[in-house]
């Protein structure tokens, strides 16, 4: 079987051989798939944030879900892949913190709706750049209050979705 | 104040420095907790060091490592936060040590969290309470929150509010005995811009 290749914290890999990209362990975080199912090219991105709002992103644009989908379909076009063929489907977004509410009073900045909302606003992010660069979503499988370890098949699309306490899934 | 830029490499003055701070903490910890599972609670030395945010998933085995994580905000003269990790057999332990009976049944699972809660709570106030004396710094802590999860998806949620700021944490490992039994835990702090240059100015070993 093909090899396993990790997609950690704010990488971005795309890969035209038959390849599974791995994010382990997606809280929060959001991993956007991308794949072009003719020409068997796909990649994986594996965001923290939901949009760099004009923040440099330039050496680490997958630490973003807007500048790395961007970055990603541009990394697939280079591998051959055909933009009106890309399709894609999120992981991931989850709150894992149920913060009791008060707790965060004092710290300001309006953190406790900043933190607790995260994983939400990371796939709407993604979303909005999906729609932005017409690639439709086929699939996700994202909030709820659990990790998952997303796989991605770059060669058909399949996306095997693992948690702890949540079984296991296709998408 | 002026923000030095800061490399991610400390002296191992200010490494021994932050253990010593480690040391009291976590003895502040033992005593409390013993008194709390009326038990004996011996602790080993701990161990501080300073680490990349991605490095921190191996510390538990890897990203998809189930650990128990508690984690609570700190606010007042200096800001951050704090996870405790503990391994889930860890973690299983010590709340059957908190409540005082075998926790088998998944009706005791809202127990099982609330203890380790406590746990937590108690670990970091401890260590707060450490490094408040030694600083002369203000801390308070907020309440805590409980998830059993991934080491990875636990982290995530830490790691979100510290990602525009400091890439390295400072990782206390500590170990507990309680009756023979072995409870392995990390201590996490992720101090937000600027805290640790603060935290280590005050205790007499600045970031040069």
């Amino acid at each position: 079987m093909s090899e396993v290749t990790p997609v950690g914290v704010a990488e971005i890999r795309a890969s035209k051989n038959s390849e599974i990209l791995a994010s382990y362990g997606l809280g929060s975080c959001v991993a956007v798939a991308i794949f072009d199912p003719m020409k068997k090219v796909g990649g994986l991105v594996h965001a923290l944030l939901p949009e760099s709002r004009g923040r440099d992103s330039g050496e680490n644009p997958g630490k973003f879900a807007d500048t790395g989908v961007a970055s990603l379909v541009e990394k697939l076009i280079e591998l051959g892949a055909r933009r009106r063929f890309l399709r894609s489907k999120i992981v991931g977004g989850a709150c894992m913190f149920e913060m009791p509410s008060g707790a965060w009073s004092s710290s300001g900045k309006d953190g406790r709706s900043f933190l607790s909302d995260i994983g939400r606003r990371n796939v709407e992010a993604a979303k909005q750049k999906l729609e932005e660069l017409k690639i439709p979503l086929v699939a996700e499988d994202t909030g709820g209050n659990y990790g998952r370890t997303v796989k991605l098949n770059t060669e058909t699309g399949d996306i095997e979705v693992n948690s702890l306490f949540h079984g296991s899934t296709h998408i | 104040m002026s923000e030095k830029k800061f490399d991610g490499v400390l002296s191992s003055v200010q490494i021994d420095a932050l253990r010593e701070v480690g040391n009291i903490g976590a003895g502040n910890a033992a005593i409390a907790l013993s008194e709390m599972v009326e038990k004996r609670v011996e602790l080993s030395v701990p161990k501080a060091n300073l680490l990349p945010l991605a490095k921190v998933p191996a510390l538990v085995g890897g990203p998809e490592t189930p650990v128990a994580g508690v984690y609570l905000r700190v606010f007042g003269e200096t800001r951050g936060s704090i996870l405790l990790l503990l391994e889930r057999d860890s973690a299983m332990s010590l709340a059957d040590f908190m409540v005082n009976r075998k926790l088998g049944n998944f009706d005791d699972e809202k127990l099982r969290r609330s203890a380790l809660k406590e746990t937590g709570s108690i670990i970091s106030g401890a260590y707060l309470c450490a490094l408040s004396e030694l600083t002369g710094l203000n801390f308070k802590q907020s309440v805590p929150a409980f998830a059993m999860d991934m080491a990875g998806a636990i982290l995530d949620h830490v790691l979100v509010g510290h990602a525009e700021c400091e890439d390295y944490v400072l990782v206390v490992e500590t170990d507990f005995k309680v009756e023979g039994v072995r409870i392995q835990g990390h201590l996490i702090l992720f101090p937000d811009l600027g805290t640790l240059s603060v935290i280590l100015e005050r205790l007499g070993v600045p970031i040069e």
